[in-house]
């Protein structure tokens, strides 16, 4: 009998009676809120990143008004906003610049922090990894648990700073020094309850809980994979995973004393970031002096940096085993991708000056880090291209997650290439700051990694549920969202070649530089095609919010693997109980071994054994001659 | 469902899974520490020249400390050692020496080294008003010996409500010695034994001093990062403090159920406590003496 017939034997068991039989004596509270099950966190961190990432995108959607309407009245939402945050916020319906830097400052905040990394890392990794390495669960289950608690509280806490007199913090996501160091400050702010102090505090609880998901995550692959799981047969999403584990461990902590010494700067009165001789509203401030705005920039962008990482590594992770699934081929090139992810998490660590071009570091400083920073598109490439590849003579399915996955090549392709410009400091010089940047991360970050999360939510649903997603909704969602994103974010490039700045709050109205027409339009009346898309993009997501809620309780129930995938979670019951497997899985194959030849079946999982008179796998090989 | 390999090694890797969570977590605190410590070049060697005080902390009492921490590190590895041999009393015994050793340094750092620079004082002299000061301050004789410029008088503030009172025109200082015979060659370096304020009182005008403060973390950026390093670092020693003493207590009932396992968690506490050293071992020649 061949392995995966007696998975389905197992499948017609009712899941219900294991699960009831393993935490029978858990109650309510316990299974599903305080749960130290990696499963029940991985969704509890999916739900509120998800939360997080709306909520991150109505900032926005509120902001595109102001952009493509300066001064003009908020409709429906500006007397709200008023009568909520009162008059600092909305004045007459209409939104003042405090209130405009709030906003630009939270979306950046949420949308990394509380939204991306908490979905793409730890929901995806909590759910996922243990299941495809064959573990019971995470190696500490309660440092697991104080891992989703502490981002709650930290998320909590930056939600509330919204509240506090004079706002949330208005310093950009970035916080720079002096200006965070010396902002919401003075005699009618709090000295805790401020926007500016309490985003410190939500950042440190925030660096906790990523510290100990990355030492879980990290100690889990390491110590609990199932027997036969080599490293070369990881799939390719733990790999990606494992290396973004590595990069939040090391690159946290130092923002996290960069964080400690503003939170002293702000409450204990030091000078850590605030030059001699600084003088604020016309008066000389009573500080030391003696410390430096720019150590600031260093230690911020020392994680900034590797956080881009972090925030594109597990999307394509996501997508590589999305790829392998719907071309039913295995993923082209799998040891150059482990060796690809690895040198890109090394080198992620050398490149943080390239974000400081403009600070006058000096020609030394900045060739080295023009030289890394050309150096890492090299890995970059290589999984882009081995993705590409992998394409390349399947019979591709073009199921819901495979459309998601589809669009993240060429998305993250453009924003990837069109940041070699911003790699060059030369060419840096002009751009910094406008809105080609936006439009450059953002084709990393939304179209790429949120594409990316979508991708996996569509494909391991059935996994969570023993249901899958309603296919045509699926549809109705991807497509505008697609066009959407591209019809925000390509017009950016436009009005960033302009010269646009990307901080200005009359969406550049008066400024003679945005005057300038480029593709019929003047730069500033760019902006209100691309707040319609922005607007039309929300409102695609309905679909999916109701398709996700629906499918939960309606959704077309379907067996263990529904994708004839061929890692392990999909040899474990859907939904999985606790302590995930029947039977302790052993594993004897790489994770993509599709179509193998002389096969019945057009994917083989890594539980089946090797047969004796069985061809071993070639290596993929691309021909290009036929 | 049981997680394994959470007291026995697993082969392959010949771990058990707590020991690799703390060498992670102690890389992630390299990195933490690490940062701190990069602001302290940073701020450090962009310092105005005479703005970087030396000598200013108590060296034998670091000495003393430092001397603890090391003790201690010892007596958590015959706790751990003692564990292994399976003899408890033993174990407990070694343990409550670390505990003591752990508490006795917070107690010397912040019942001691702390107050006493709280209740130091110095007055940064502004830059067109260093020549009246010139006998205490001795910067030609500084200057013929090719050595950084004194720009702040330090001692005990006699009168310490002239910081708060504006109707006070002057600081009288009882001098720390270096002021009272600033050309003394013996004193162009900072001494390694403490020598505590002079009799000699200075009186310093407020309108020549650039800013005045106790010895505070809004002294200096070398006293902010003092007691920001310090002070995490003792956060670190006292979170030490208190997994020995949970494993102290109730370390037992581990034993009695498998005594491999409370050596694990004693190891694990023990490598924690070692990192915490080692810190101390960067911060001790960095403040203290360099």
């Amino acid at each position: 009998m061949d392995a995966s017939s007696s998975i389905s034997a197992h499948a017609a068991h009712d899941p219900h009676t294991h699960a009831d039989h393993d935490h029978h004596e858990l109650g309510w509270w316990r299974r599903y809120i305080f749960s130290t099950d990696h499963k029940v966190i991985g969704l509890q961190y999916l739900l509120t990143g998800l939360c997080f990432l709306f909520f991150g995108f109505c900032l926005m959607m509120v902001m595109r008004w102001q952009l493509a309407f300066p001064g003009k009245p908020l409709p429906f939402l500006g007397n709200l906003i008023q009568n909520v945050l009162g008059p600092g916020a909305m004045n007459n319906g209409v939104m003042t610049p405090e209130f405009y830097n709030s906003l630009g400052a939270m979306h950046g905040t949420i949308m990394i922090f509380l939204g991306i990394v908490p979905i793409a890392f730890a929901a995806f990794g909590n759910f996922v990894v243990p299941l495809q390495i064959g573990a019971p669960d995470m190696t500490f289950p309660k440092v697991n648990m104080a891992s989703y608690w502490a981002f709650f509280v930290g998320g909590t806490i930056m939600l509330v700073s919204f509240f506090v007199p004079g706002g949330a913090a208005k310093g950009g996501w970035t916080s720079y020094t002096p200006l965070s160091d010396i902002a919401d400050k003075g005699p009618t702010y709090d000295i805790i309850f401020n926007g500016q102090t309490l985003w410190l505090i939500a950042f440190i609880c925030l660096i906790t809980s990523s510290l100990l998901g990355a030492v879980n995550f990290i100690a889990t692959i390491i110590q609990l994979r199932a027997k036969g799981m080599t490293w070369m047969r990881l799939p390719f999403f733990v790999w990606a995973q494992f290396v973004t584990a590595f990069l939040l461990l090391l690159a946290f902590p130092p923002l996290e004393s960069a964080i400690v010494m503003q939170l002293m700067d702000r409450i204990a009165g030091t000078s850590f970031f605030l030059p001699s001789g600084l003088v604020v509203n016309g008066a000389a401030v009573s500080i030391s002096g003696g410390g430096s705005p720019l150590l600031w920039q260093h230690l911020f962008w020392f994680l900034g940096h590797p956080e881009v990482y972090v925030l594109i590594l597990p999307g394509m992770g996501i997508v590589a085993e999305i790829l392998a699934n719907n071309t039913r081929k295995p993923l082209w090139g799998y040891k150059s991708l482990v060796l690809a992810a690895l040198v890109l998490g090394f080198l992620s660590f050398i490149v943080w000056a390239h974000h400081m071009w403009l600070t006058g570091m000096g020609t030394v400083v900045s060739a080295f880090f023009q030289t890394t920073t050309m150096i890492i598109s090299i890995p970059s490439v290589i999984i882009l291209s081995a993705f590409f590849i992998s394409l390349w003579g399947g019979s591709i399915r073009f199921t819901v997650p495979m459309l998601f996955a589809t669009a993240f090549l060429p998305m993250f392709g453009i924003g990837g290439l069109t940041g070699i410009p911003l790699a060059f400091n030369s060419a840096d010089l002009y751009l910094h700051d406008t809105y080609y940047v936006i439009a450059h991360f953002h084709y990393i970050v939304a179209p790429g990694t949120i594409f990316a999360v979508f991708a996996g939510i569509y494909y391991w649903f059935p996994k969570a549920t023993g249901r899958k997603m309603n296919d045509f909704w699926g549809k109705v969602h991807f497509w505008p969202s697609l066009i959407c994103m591209n019809a925000i974010f390509l017009p950016m490039f436009l009005q960033g070649m302009l010269g646009m700045h990307r901080r200005w709050y009359d969406g550049g109205q008066g400024w003679t530089l945005s005057s300038e027409k480029v593709w019929g339009l003047s730069g500033f009346h760019w902006n209100t095609p691309i707040s319609i898309a922005a607007w039309v993009m929300g409102l695609a997501q309905i679909p999916f919010i109701i398709n996700f809620f629906w499918s939960m309780r309606y959704g077309e129930k379907v067996d263990d693997n529904p994708w004839q995938a061929t890692t392990l979670e999909w040899t474990a019951p859907s939904p999985p109980p606790h302590g995930n497997f029947l039977a302790t899985p052993v594993v004897y194959r790489g994770p993509y071994e599709y179509s193998l030849p002389g096969r019945a079946k057009d994917y083989t999982m890594q539980i089946e054994p090797v047969q004796p008179n069985e061809r071993s796998m070639p290596e993929p090989t691309m021909s290009l001659g036929h | 469902m049981e997680i394994p390999y959470t007291v026995t090694a697993r082969p392959d890797t010949g771990l058990w899974n707590a020991k690799v969570g703390i060498w992670l977590f102690l890389a992630s605190e390299v990195m933490l520490f690490g940062g701190l410590f990069s602001a302290y070049i940073f701020l450090r060697l962009d310092a105005e020249p005479g703005y970087w005080p030396h000598g200013l902390l108590n060296v034998p009492v670091g000495t003393f400390n430092t001397a603890i921490l090391i003790l201690s590190s010892v007596t958590v590895v015959l706790a751990w050692a003692a564990l292994k041999m399976r003899r408890y009393a033993r174990y407990k015994l070694y343990m409550a020496a670390t505990i003591f050793c752990g508490i006795l340094f917070l107690v010397v750092k912040l019942g001691y080294e702390w107050p006493q620079k709280y209740d130091h004082f110095g007055a940064y002299i502004k830059t067109s008003s260093l020549e009246k000061y010139e006998k205490y301050l001795g910067n030609k004789h500084l200057l013929a010996e090719g050595l950084p410029p004194r720009v702040e008088i330090t001692g005990h503030l006699h009168n310490e409500e002239a910081l708060k009172d504006p109707k006070i025109k002057e600081y009288e200082v009882a001098l720390d010695k270096v002021y009272t015979d600033p050309d003394d060659p013996k004193m162009d370096r900072p001494h390694f034994l403490y020598v505590p304020p002079t009799d000699q009182i200075a009186t310093i005008a407020k309108e020549d001093v650039e800013r005045a403060t106790m010895f505070l973390p809004t002294h200096s950026t070398y006293f902010a990062t003092y007691f920001t390093i310090t002070g995490l670092h003792g956060l670190h020693v006292l979170g030490g403090v208190v997994v020995f003493t949970y494993l102290f207590f109730f370390g037992g009932k581990t034993y009695r159920q498998n005594p491999e396992h409370l050596a694990n968690r004693v190891e694990v506490a023990g490598l924690f406590w070692h990192f915490v050293d080692l810190v101390w071992i960067f911060v001790f020649p960095l403040f203290y003496l360099l």
